[in-house]
């Protein structure tokens, strides 16, 4: 591991984590060995490029990794409790109180079906164990701090009534709603107009100091990670290169692919400066860094 | 809701939206129409029948309907080689057709809803399982099966209603299971999860609602099915006694006396058509005002 260990004991903590996609006889590496901690009330930016395992290892920490992969070694620890073979009921308990989810795509992660209040006061009921009027109420509260308009209105509303940044509001208020020690946010904000995505980060910060959870905070946008993270780690073919403090990544990035990767983002303090995409011979270099990693590792299955 | 309205609401309400496109297809609204037609005619038969459709009236025989000269006052569609009111039994007669195609179509629905959305949610050797029994059972002739299974169960409106349903599950399970298959892998459902719900809530309180609109589409296809079926059954005299006025019994009857009243055979005819069509244009309508509700 790179980077100095948070202070505080993580509250998360994934450790050498291998998952790999199997299937027709074949076995693909997804995480070669990621690790990373995050230490309570730290947002935690993990940033790579399309490809590189940041949704997989978001998914993992959650448990709801797609049925075809399968988590082949290492561990996460979650409160100091390895959480990667827990059973369902074990599972359950733990979503809501313990972990929640900031989805990527607002169209289509809340359920078409069900109207808005009862989405919200369904997570209320089942962990907070309020009755229907009182998770009714508190409903009605999280929609006003999350600063949805007219909350009345949209909380007897269907999902498709109400724009994209609306509802990743009401997201972000079920993911806080019974006020879990870790959100996983999975670029939040990347299916939204750009206004709005400012408008939506500001909200997830907020949010967060407010109620001082830690958030694993997944994003390709080193600009954004700036804003908002404490401290980044960099995913390249399932393998972190490089972990820190914000600021010493932005300014003193140690890892070739980092510097890259901060010469592809658009900065808003130097708006003249060219874009480069990350070279070419980086990344095939990077390739055949995880491909030895996978001979050494005999994981061909 | 009223509130909404008057709060005006910038964006259509769901069921106003939906309302609005089922209304707008015109298989929709044409089909609903004979559908309604006909299930108005079954509900109130007692009220609507002039005679009562077994009363025999000897004197009375081959009646011809209205549009002949011969044709008798009192007597719309004319009567029958025992000089029984054909409209009566007409009437009559759609209330076993849509009795029978509901209680099939409810029954085949229940049946294979459940299983479709077990076997597609939970996958699996659950899945496999249903998957092999809905193939060997597709794998038998559906008539002849019918036609066995109300011989060995005795005939009677309730074997017809149950040997429709014991064929027919496999059409809902089926779709049920691929639809329950592709809204698993919504990111709602995946939300449910990360909130903690349980597999049995999911799956009733999550995904079967947004079933919903596909399961009314395959009601009302299943529906002309089962018409069709009960048709076939009692036209071999495997549904209820001849005595009782179904509209294939009319016709097996009616096809003995074609070339001296041709009309015993073709009105009944008429209504077997008349309904199953309004039955699959109102399916196909429904299938495409609907879909955009649920693709959403
Ligand atoms: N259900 C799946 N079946 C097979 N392969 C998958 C599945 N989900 C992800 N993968 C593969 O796992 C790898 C990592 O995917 P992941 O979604 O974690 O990338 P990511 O870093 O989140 O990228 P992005 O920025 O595009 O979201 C990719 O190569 C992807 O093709
Ligand atoms: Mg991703």
């Amino acid at each position: 591991m790179t980077g100095a260990p948070p202070r505080d004991r993580p509250i998360l903590s994934v450790r050498d984590l291998h998952l790999a996609i199997a299937g027709r006889g074949r076995h693909t590496p997804i995480l070669r060995g990621a690790s990373l901690d995050i230490a309570p009330s730290e947002v935690h930016g993990l940033v790579g490029e399309s490809g590189a395992g940041k949704t997989m290892i978001g998914k993992a920490v959650l448990g709801i990794q797609p049925s075809p992969a399968r988590i082949s070694g290492g561990s996460v620890l979650f409160e100091g409790r390895d959480v990667t073979h827990l059973s369902e009921r074990e599972r359950r308990a733990l979503m809501g109180r313990g972990m929640g989810l900031i989805p990527q795509d607002p169209m289509t992660s809340l359920n078409p079906a069900h109207r808005i209040g009862a989405q919200i006061a369904d997570v209320l009921r089942l962990h907070l164990g309020m009755d229907r009027p009182a998770a009714g109420a508190r409903a009605l509260e999280l929609l006003n701090e999350v600063h949805v308009r007219a909350p009345e209105r949209v909380l007897r509303q269907y999902p498709h009534e109400i724009s994209g940044g609306m509802r990743q509001r009401v997201l972000i208020a079920i993911a806080f709603a019974c006020r879990p020690r870790l959100i996983v946010a999975d670029e939040p904000t990347t299916a939204l107009d750009v206004t709005v995505q400012r408008q939506v980060l500001a909200l997830i910060k907020r949010m967060q100091a407010q109620e001082g959870a830690s958030i694993l905070f997944v994003t390709h946008d080193l600009g954004v990670v700036a804003k908002i993270c404490d401290r980044v780690t960099v995913l390249h073919g399932g393998r972190v290169l490089e972990t820190g403090e914000t600021r010493r990544i932005v300014e003193a990035p140690e890892h070739d692919y980092t510097r890259a990767l901060i010469a592809a983002t658009p900065r808003h303090d130097r708006p003249g400066d060219l874009l480069r995409p990350v070279p070419e011979a980086l990344t095939a270099r990077l390739n055949a860094e995880a491909l030895a990693y996978d001979a050494a590792h005999g994981s061909h299955g | 809701m009223a509130e909404a309205a008057v709060s005006g609401a910038r964006r259509p309400r769901a069921t106003g939206a939906t309302t609005r496109r089922l209304l707008t297809n015109r298989r929709v609204v044409l089909g609903g129409a004979v559908l309604l037609f006909f299930a108005l005619a079954a509900i109130f038969a007692p009220l609507l029948a002039p005679r009562d459709p077994v009363e025999q009236d000897l004197l009375l025989q081959y009646v011809p309907p209205v549009w002949s000269d011969e044709a008798e006052a009192g007597y719309l569609f004319g009567t029958d080689n025992l000089g029984r009111d054909i409209l009566s039994r007409l009437i009559y007669g759609a209330r076993i057709a849509l009795f029978v195609a509901v209680a099939a179509a409810a029954a085949a629905g229940l049946l294979g809803t459940v299983l479709g959305l077990i076997a597609g949610y939970f996958g699996g050797w659950i899945d496999i399982t249903i998957s092999r029994l809905v193939e060997i059972w597709m794998a038998f002739p559906a008539v002849l099966l019918s036609i066995v299974l109300v011989a060995v169960m005795g005939t009677g409106l309730h074997s017809v209603v149950i040997a429709i349903a014991a064929i027919d599950w496999t059409r809902f399970c089926r779709v049920v299971r691929a639809e329950t298959m592709a809204q698993k892998q919504q990111d709602y459902v995946a939300s449910a999860v990360t909130i903690g719900l349980g597999r049995a809530r999911i799956l009733w309180r999550e995904i079967l609602p947004n079933v919903v609109p596909l399961l009314i589409v395959l009601f009302t296809l299943e529906m002309g099915i089962a018409v069709i079926v009960e048709a076939i059954l009692s036209y071999v005299n495997l549904s209820l006694a001849s005595d009782f006025p179904t509209w294939g019994g009319m016709i097996s009857d009616g096809r003995k006396y074609v070339n001296q009243a041709p009309w015993l055979m073709i009105l009944p005819i008429l209504c077997v058509i008349a309904l199953v069509l309004a039955l699959n244009a109102l399916g196909d309508g429904l299938k495409d005002a609907l879909d955009p509700a649920m693709r959403r």
